[in-house]
């Protein structure tokens, strides 16, 4: 019996992180240990190491696929691989009690993807795998056979817009760029993914690095450029590691350095880390970082493309948006520009998390809307509460409420409701979560980011955060809200850059659309959502407590009293409403309000 | 040449001129704080503010080139409610204690103060705690008094070469410091002490003097060296006090360590005012007339040359000297004395 077996383990950051490298580890062993019995199943086995797939949620993810049946099992554990091994693999039973179901098929299929296509298909640490699915021929046709004017007119008609928040028109940016006249121009790669929970960009360098490269060597050949640079966080180290690598094997084989695919076109790219600074995303924060300055803004007008790094034309592009590049070039404009809606084309990635049954890296169609995308991709609200708002663009974008279910997910249907399409990070919230510590959770963010450099968001970031605290904790004013506003809309208007231009927006959204929970902060000191310990009381309801001793237990102030199995008591006086208690009871006695 | 127009007025620049220098070419004041026309703009305190037609959003008029056609407004309800927001924003972290500052009066930061009436604020909150012991003999920093406006930092690096100022921390925390933290390596030229906007950098010599009631300006030359910067002495009766330097002389206000700061030998009891002559061998030097010592050299200088020729003679002119006045000295060697022996101290 020679059966062809290929296995699949998921290894990106997510798969890592859940035991991948445990998993790979074990299958290793015991195919080792099963082959002592059948060799030939040794013989035909392949242990592949694939990128994320986006289901995070579930796993590790494992495809076992023999004589072409393929079965994805989720969860998997290193202690799950001896039986996956023997009944499965030898015995050729696959155990359907681990097998993914069918929301796994409705989470992929809902999906169309482009920039994610051969994420966990191919090897990101393998150029031929890359050559295996056309990699490079886009750049091969580009540099060997037209003009940088039809390249930059191909990605004009597509309508590929800036994916790293922006959604500035790609061609037009790249043709305002080659129109400089200059001795050199850059093109960056911007891959210093910042917003809390985005993990987009990563994944496509952990997954797919080639692609990022291959869309970069078109923009530097449309642009006249010989230099390029991918400023990567260095809190990426897979990712630094695969880019690393995929550099490497490119040069070996003549994609990168002197004269290109036997032409005289040359262009060879480097890698600048980020130290963390959320604010080196920011186009010209991200220059001054790779000319050795402190990373802060600077003023636009002058744009990069016209004064960039070194004082030169530079283009700075976001990861996914070079991913575009190569499947364009392959496939036409007009493909592209067949997806998605009328001024949004293509696809967006997005980081889906929160609240939500399936989180993981997704990529849609633009102008999708959001309730397909939260519950037929995402598989709806987890612990069946109630869908309360939805958060897109990171830190810098706002809330959009129930009512706005509806709204297609594209650059202007979320402007249009005060949120924005950032660079596609999606948090789903329920009726649990409360508005204004949403509002006060981003602002300590961008507060703690802010460089220093103009006082809005320096100082202003810093007040509107004291002024939504002392909400949270029952001091707030009259009037509170109203200031709010005002000097959100001030530190909007006149900040430097987009960090501070954006990082009001989840003050005013979560005013605009959900007033009503400010105003019972502030009037009635009370938080709808129970989330606000300051404002709730602790209490142990009598009938339902069984005087188990686990909340005196986790009381660290010794606030609870009670004999064993006799109702327990809590003293509102010393009670520092940490909530311990409510999350210690096993019986739901333990109340708040 | 560009042609733009300013609040409807028109006005002709240069190509590269910024819209806050078209702006001042016509005269239009524009607030700012972080903007020195001898620096590169930096575009960070946000008062400079304009609506550009065409543009989304206020642009900062010190960064933003002037284009041919370009139709800028400096004011409008909108530009002044940002700007009164900014200066409420700066004040709500600066201690208030303008009366005893040693920048009051020539403080921009109370000129705007005063200028957008702030005299409650709405933002009342945290404020930062960054004044640190620091022994330097001549800056005073006080640096919860910072608006990290940069000047500070620009002027070491692009007037002074020496990038001993930088920043450190993020957000509401960033602050002034040597970079990195490590110690100061600093030449003391008090150049960003002049060109601080607040009480954040004084010069500690000042400190204990009267800021400006009875104080008297007089424009003089530095005597330290030949290049003969322009200084203005800021006297209190017989005693300078301090001393300052113009933005539009030929220095353009630039001064070094001793320029600035080395003036108290003017009032030093160490201080020579007259020549002295040791009259006996082995006695005291005593005071004398100038006639008196300049005949005695003359005396001298003529003996030793009839004696010795003269070449047994030669002089040594000092740096502190002007060109003129170093052309004399030679003249002198040269011709009244009749020898090439003439040298100056900088070529040593």
């Amino acid at each position: 019996m020679n059966r062809e077996i290929t296995v699949n383990v998921c290894m990106g950051t997510g798969g890592i992180a859940a035991g991948g490298e445990q998993v790979m580890k074990a299958l290793k062993q015991e195919f080792e240990a099963a082959g002592i019995k059948n060799a030939k199943i040794m013989e035909n086995c392949k242990l592949h190491k694939v990128g994320c797939r986006g289901f995070c949620a579930r796993d590790v993810l494992v495809d076992v696929t023999i004589d072409g049946e393929t079965s994805t099992y989720q969860y998997i554990e290193e202690k799950m691989v001896k039986r996956l091994v023997q009944d499965h693999v030898v015995g050729g039973k696959p155990i359907t009690e681990w097998l993914v179901g069918d929301d796994y098929h409705t989470f992929h299929e809902k999906q169309t993807k482009i920039v994610l296509h051969d994420l966990g298909k191919i090897d990101p640490e393998s150029i031929d795998e890359y050559l295996g699915v056309d990699g490079y021929k886009a750049a091969q046709k580009v540099v060997a056979e037209m003009t940088p004017e039809e390249v930059i007119k191909t990605i004009k008609d597509s309508g590929l817009r800036g994916r790293g928040g922006g959604g500035f028109p790609a061609g037009v940016k790249w043709a305002f760029c080659a129109a400089n006249e200059s001795d050199q121009r850059y093109i960056i790669c911007n891959a210093d993914e910042g917003d809390p929970g985005a993990f987009m960009d990563r994944s496509v360098i952990e997954g797919n690095p080639h692609a990022v490269i291959e869309g970069m060597i078109i923009g530097a050949y449309a642009i006249g450029s010989s230099l390029g640079y991918v400023y990567i966080r260095a809190e990426y180290p897979l990712a630094v590691d695969r880019l690393h690598t995929a550099l490497n094997a490119a040069r070996e084989r003549g994609y990168l350095g002197e004269k290109l695919f036997g032409t005289d076109f040359n262009f060879d790219i480097k890698v600048k880390l980020g130290a963390g600074a959320f604010v080196c995303g920011e186009e010209t924060a991200l220059i001054a970082s790779i000319e050795g300055e402190r990373g802060m803004p600077r003023a636009k007008p002058p744009f990069p493309a016209n004064k960039g790094l070194w004082g030169k034309p530079t283009i700075i592009n976001n990861v996914e948006t070079f991913a575009n590049v190569p499947p364009i070039i392959n496939k036409g404009a007009d493909w592209f520009a067949s997806i998605g809606s009328e001024k949004s084309k293509g696809t967006k990635v997005i980081a889906l998390t929160g609240k939500i049954r399936n989180t993981g890296l997704i990529e849609i169609p633009m102008g999708m809307t959001l309730k397909e995308i939260i519950y037929d991709i995402g598989g709806g609200i987890e612990g069946d509460k109630l869908f309360k708002a939805v958060q897109t663009g990171g830190p810098s974008g706002g809330c959009i409420p129930q009512q706005y279910i509806d709204l297609p997910v594209h650059y202007e249907g979320l402007q249009s409701v005060g949120s924005m399409m950032g660079s596609g990070g999606m948090v789903v919230l329920d009726e649990t979560d409360c508005m204004v510590a949403i509002a006060k959770f981003f602002l300590t963010f961008t507060q703690e980011e802010s460089c220093g450099k103009c006082v809005p968001c320096r100082i202003g970031t810093k007040r509107l955060l004291e002024i939504l605290t002392r909400i949270t904790e029952g001091e707030g004013r009259k009037g509170d809200i109203e200031l709010l506003q005002q000097l959100a809309e001030d530190v909007r208007d006149s900040s430097l850059c987009g960090l501070g231009m954006s990082a009001p927006n989840p003050v005013i959204s979560t005013i605009k659309y959900f007033r009503h929970e400010y105003e019972a902060h502030i009037n009635q000191k009370k938080c709808p959502s129970k989330t606000c310990n300051k404002l709730l009381t602790f209490f142990i309801r009598e009938h339902q407590c069984v005087g188990c001793g686990m909340c005196i237990r986790a009381c660290a102030v010794n606030a609870i009293t009670g004999e064993k199995k006799q109702p327990h008591h809590i003293d509102q006086d010393k009670c520092i409403k940490c909530g311990s208690c409510f999350d210690a009871c096993k019986f739901n006695a333990v109340l708040k309000e | 040449m560009i042609t733009l127009t300013i609040d409807n007025k028109t006005v002709e620049v240069v190509k590269g001129s910024t819209v806050l220098e078209a702006a001042k070419k016509l005269k239009i004041d524009i607030p700012t704080l972080c903007y020195d026309s001898r620096m590169k703009p930096h575009g960070a305190c946000r008062l400079c503010i304009v609506e550009i037609e065409g543009m989304r959003r206020p642009v900062t008029s010190c960064t933003t080139p002037a284009e041919q056609g370009m139709a800028v407004t400096t004011t409008s309800a909108h530009l002044e409610r940002l700007r009164k927001t900014t200066v409420e924003l700066l004040l709500s972290d600066h201690p208030n204690d303008c009366m005893v500052c040693i920048r009051a009066g020539s403080c921009t930061l109370q000129e705007l103060a005063y200028k957008y009436g702030i005299r409650e604020n709405r933002f009342g909150g945290a404020m930062r705690d960054h004044n640190r012991v620091d022994e330097n003999p001549f800056i005073m920093r006080e640096q919860n008094k910072c608006v990290l406006c940069g000047l500070c930092v620009r002027v070491c690096e692009e007037v002074q070469g020496v990038s001993a100022i930088g920043y450190a921390g993020r957000g509401f925390e960033a602050k002034i410091c040597s970079p990195f933290e490590h110690d100061l390596n600093c030449e003391f030229c008090g150049q960003c002490v002049s060109v601080c906007p607040t009480g954040a950098l004084s010069a500690k010599m000042w400190a204990g003097h009267p800021r400006h009631e009875g104080v008297e300006l007089t424009e003089t030359t530095c005597t330290y060296c030949g290049c003969g910067c322009n200084i203005t002495l800021h006297s209190l009766g017989n005693e300078i006090t301090r001393v300052s330097s113009r933005t539009d002389n030929h220095n353009r206000g630039w001064l070094c360590v001793k320029g600035r700061f080395g003036y108290e030998f003017i009032n030093s009891e160490d201080r020579l005012t007259t020549p002295l002559i040791r009259r006996e061998k082995g006695g005291a030097l005593e005071p004398a007339s100038w006639e008196e010592a300049i005949s005695l050299v003359v005396d001298k200088f003529s003996a030793i040359k009839e004696k010795h020729g003269a070449d047994a003679l030669g002089g040594l002119a000092s740096a502190r000297c002007t060109n003129e006045e170093n052309y004399m000295f030679q003249k002198l060697f040269r011709s009244a004395i009749g020898t090439n022996n003439v040298d100056h101290c900088a070529r040593y």
